[in-house]
């Protein structure tokens, strides 16, 4: 019974991704139910960007769902959520007008509140399910502002005639427009400050549900920016790109320095969602810049990096959340100080959380390389620009998406290492077996889709790139195509070739090989245990702890970490050199809590009890405020 | 055709011979800097040989990661001495990605090494990985923005490319920026490879290496290997100092003759180079491990000037 519904949901992604692909290559179609819903009624279309977002729901909801198959009873038991889950998330994308779309919109936010509020026993679920709600319901009040303003401003809630009417409104009211859309977006897409929700409710939810919201469903936030800032609204000025910029930069790196200090799996990598969106937003920003310095194709470069680093996003994020799926489906944790020695115990889990590691830390030559290089070289196109200004903030998403790659590498030596290499450090880890079969074969499938789009990229950059170029209006292609697999950009300027990279690298791996007998090397290899200083016997003990790791880098940033020290020791009555009892703890603080979210809850909570003041209780008062209310409506008008 | 392959199989044998040859000459000019004999400048060859004659020792706890990384070590290094313009302007792989490529190789090679430093489970092995990570991490900025100085002026970010541009028009030189770019770079090749003062190669203090904490497990031909990959690193950074900043003398084409003065010109460069590091790492201290990170932002902070300077001057 839960295999059909899961079963039912991998058919729904085949068809979407299907759908979706008809679309990328400029099939178009539209269904229109004037009746269905008021307001100007149900109206789907079908067009290259919104079927590239299609065809992504659909591929990721595949794995995603099989994996679901191989879970325990548990933690599938929200199935037809999850069904629904999926449905709404697939015609978002092809929502035509303000009604359809605010519908699909909440549908999927709903659906995936019940899916985080998955554990309702645990009060941090809870906890994350009411941050979510919050801050999902803020972005779409934004969202639902600035559409029907825009509905208003210009006759028509459908999107395509706002195309039309947008560049004549005045600058002010395409700003508002703008500014609302994008924060609510924003919003869904976890773009610091308005993250908050992100890396509480992904974790919540069960494994293959966080490879979903993570992997496709805040790129949905990616695909509303992209509207608004290149389709809907026309060209804007140059401050929306630069925005862009900014939140994309800020977004890159603090969520990869807030991933280094986590060492819970999953809310590990939903930090790094956060990166990544991050990443996608600066591919973003420099086409709208680009776009409106009038450069067109160098604005196409910029998007077509975003598009391609959305779709390896999805498919190293999905792969990485069911691996950690199914860690903390062998081990029952998702804390990784009580893990390690996995490699041996899941070694196609391991084998698979590598090849995902290696793409999210953009390691040559996986599909991660290819987007991050694609995007650095769209950045590096500043040369084209004349403003210093300008010139700067792209000097400053360069450098922030090179310190994100150092950084990422880091973070996942960390998340790899202490989770599968080593000995176990507890006894859940030492009994852990390998995932179901299901689960194996989702990762699979998902690590040959990391390894496919670091080796072809010449194969699917023309098929984003048409995406791209059909939302910038602009008939040409960002890159050119060379023998060997090589994306080449005009005059020589750079070229990249992962192919021959994997082909070198493969033919360099034969080189030890042969040169070791040929050095005359001796072949013995002796089994011992760990050099360890003299000491007895190993123990998982003195392993190196992910707190330990992470520590150069908290004291690195301890201006953005501000970790406190808390240190309680517990000394013999008798002497003061026997400790009886010693307890550590060297938490960080969260800035953006600190510093907005609490102030701003603080000014809400004492605004609410203000008011509160008029809500006597007394019957006579209400009567007054009707009169009162009454009186001033005849005054007016 | 066959010229450029005999050219790029001579550059690899430049790198992968003249690598431990670099090593050496550098450890016996610091010890006559210091008034000490010192070893023959070859010892490194015989420390290889002598590893590679001797037992392997492996973990029991270690994974196929530790076994795999000396490998995929020589392998990464090999590979970007392909991409490095050593002897000839042109490299055979440089079409392959140019320098991001090159960093990210570089990063490819220390993901690897620090997962084999936690996979013996033993506390220095983690210990150094982690230190390693983080001093890469915070490297990689000044790399990309330094090269990016340069490659503004060349108008390419192809290796290959610049390295023409600047010894065909060797005015663009002329500029703060250039100088600026080559002192980010120099104190990142510092961090990078290991040397003072960022971490001392010639120590096996634990509680101050960074380096050698991490492969304290290795052993046999598998401490050969990555020993061995560590000297091809340093020759190549070294060479990117060189051949990046003062590119004159560079093959253009493959031929014999410009081959030998390539070659030549390298064998020039590097010496300037190997007695400026020798100098420093016999004047500076250690520095310590939380005050590396001030050092990488000062180097950052040049390779930023240098950035603006090329813009601004534009």
């Amino acid at each position: 019974m839960h295999g059909l519904v899961y079963g039912l949901a991998a058919l729904v992604g085949i068809a979407a991704a299907a759908l979706g692909g008809y679309g990328m290559v400029g099939g178009a179609g539209s269904v229109r139910l004037p009746w269905l819903v008021p307001l100007g009624g149900l109206e789907l279309t079908l067009d290259p960007l919104g079927g590239f977002f299609l065809a992504l729901i659909g591929a990721a909801a595949v794995p995603a769902s099989i994996h679901a198959m191989g879970a325990t009873p548990g933690e599938r038991r929200d199935r037809f959520t999850y069904l629904a889950f999926v449905l709404s998330m697939c015609v978002v994308p092809l929502a035509a007008n303000t009604m359809t779309f605010a519908i699909t919109w909440e549908l999927m936010s709903i659906a995936s509140y019940f899916l985080v509020l998955h554990d309702r026993e645990s009060k941090s679920s809870v906890y994350a399910g009411w941050v979510y709600a919050v801050m999902t319901h803020a972005g779409l009040a934004c969202l639902l502002a600035g559409m029907l303003l825009l509905g208003a401003w210009t006759g028509s809630p459908r999107f395509e005639d706002w195309r039309a009417a947008a560049p004549a409104l005045t600058g002010a009211a395409r700003n508002g427009a703008f500014v609302l859309l994008a924060l609510g977006f924003a919003g869904k897409a976890g773009v610091i400050p308005l993250h908050v929700w992100l890396p509480l409710a992904h974790p919540a939810a069960p494994s293959h549900v966080s490879a979903l919201m993570s992997g496709v469903m805040i790129k949905l936030g990616v695909y509303g920016l992209v509207r608004v800032s290149l389709d809907w609204l026309g060209i804007g000025p140059p401050w929306w790109g630069v925005a862009i910029l900014i939140a994309g930069a800020a977004s890159a790196v603090i969520g990869v320095l807030y991933a280094l200090v986590d060492h819970d799996l999953k809310r590990l990598l939903a930090f790094h969602s956060i990166e990544n969106i991050g990443i996608i937003l600066l591919g973003i920003g420099s086409a709208v810049v680009f776009r409106t310095a009038d450069q067109p194709t160098l604005a196409l470069l910029g998007l077509t990096a975003a598009l391609y680093h959305t779709v390896n996003h999805a498919a190293f994020k999905a792969l990485l959340f069911l691996g950690a799926g199914a860690v903390v489906h062998a081990t029952g944790t998702r804390n990784m100080e009580a893990m390690g020695g996995l490699v041996k115990r899941m070694p196609w889990t391991a084998a698979c959380f590598f090849v995902g590691s290696a793409s999210i830390a953009a390691l040559p030559p996986f599909n991660g390389f290819v987007s991050e290089w694609l995007t650095f070289v769209a950045l590096f196109q500043n040369r084209h620009l004349a403003a210093v200004g300008l010139n700067l903030v792209f000097i400053l998403g360069i450098a922030s998406l090179a310190l994100t790659g150092g950084l990422a590498m880091a973070c996942f030596v960390k998340a790899f290492g202490i989770t599968f290499l080593a000995l176990p450090r507890s006894d859940a880890a030492a009994s852990a077996v390998e995932a179901p079969v299901a689960m194996r074969l989702a990762m699979v499938m998902l690590a040959a889709a990391c390894v496919g789009l670091g080796l072809g990229p010449t194969l699917v950059v023309p098929v984003f790139g048409a995406v791209a170029s059909s939302v910038l209006g602009v008939a040409a292609a960002p890159v050119t195509l060379g023998d060997w697999l090589t994306l080449r950009m005009a005059g020589g300027y750079a070229s990249l070739s992962t192919i021959a990279i994997a082909i070198a690298l493969g033919g360099a791996l034969l080189v030890p090989l042969v040169a070791l007998p040929l050095a005359r090397a001796s072949r013995r290899t002796r089994e011992y245990e760990t050099w360890g200083c003299g000491r007895i016997v190993q123990t998982a003990r003195m392993e190196y702890t992910a707190t330990a790791f992470a520590n150069p880098f908290k004291r690195v940033f301890d201006f953005f970490y501000r970790p406190i020290k808390r240190l309680d020791i517990e000394f013999h009555p008798e002497s003061r050199f026997f400790v009886e009892r010693i307890e550590y703890e060297n938490p960080t603080r969260s800035i953006f809590h600190d510093w907005l979210y609490r102030p701003a809850l603080d000014l809400l909570r004492a605004g609410t009890r203000a008011a509160g003041a008029l809500q006597s209780g007394s019957p006579n008062l209400y009567l007054a405020y009707i009169l009162a209310a009454l009186l001033l409506m005849l005054v007016l008008t | 055709m066959i010229a450029e392959v005999v050219a790029a199989g001579l550059q690899l044998l430049v790198v992968a011979l003249g690598a431990p040859l670099l090593v050496g000459v550098l450890r016996t000019l610091k010890a006559r800097l210091v008034g000490r004999r010192g070893p023959r400048p070859w010892q490194p060859y015989a420390d290889l040989r002598k590893l590679l004659g001797k037992e392997a020792v492996v973990s029991t706890t270690a994974s196929w990661v530790f076994r795999a990384t000396p490998f995929v070590l020589v392998a990464t290094i090999l590979v970007s001495a392909l991409i490095v313009p050593v002897l000839v302007a042109r490299p055979p792989l440089a079409f392959a990605g140019n320098i991001i490529l090159l960093v990210y190789l570089f990063m490819l090679a220390t993901f690897f090494l620090a997962l084999a430093g936690l996979d013996a489970g033993s506390a220095f092995g983690g210990m150094g990985a982690s230190r390693e990570v983080a001093v890469a991490a915070l490297a990689e900025p000044t790399i990309i923005v330094a090269v990016l100085a340069l490659a503004l002026r060349a108008d390419t970010i192809d290796l290959g490319r610049i390295v023409e541009r600047f010894g065909r028009e060797p005015w663009l030189a002329a500029n703060p920026a250039h100088l600026l770019a080559f002192a980010a770079f120099f104190i990142v090749m510092l961090a990078e490879t290991g040397r003072l003062p960022v971490d001392n190669p010639a120590t096996h203090l634990e509680l101050t290496m960074i380096h050698e904490a991490m492969v304290l497990e290795y052993s046999g031909r598998y401490l050969a290997l990555v020993e061995w990959a560590a000297a091809m690193k340093f020759f190549l950074f070294m060479t990117l100092l060189a051949n990046l900043f003062v590119p004159w003398g560079l093959a253009s084409s493959a031929g014999p003759g410009s081959i030998l003065l390539g070659l030549t010109a390298l064998g020039g460069k590097l010496a300037v180079l190997t007695v400026a590091v020798a100098v420093l790492e016999t004047s500076v201290a250690k520095l310590r491990l939380f005050r590396v990170p001030e050092l990488l932002a000062g180097s950052f902070a040049l390779a930023f000037l240098s950035l603006m300077a090329v813009i601004l001057v534009q």
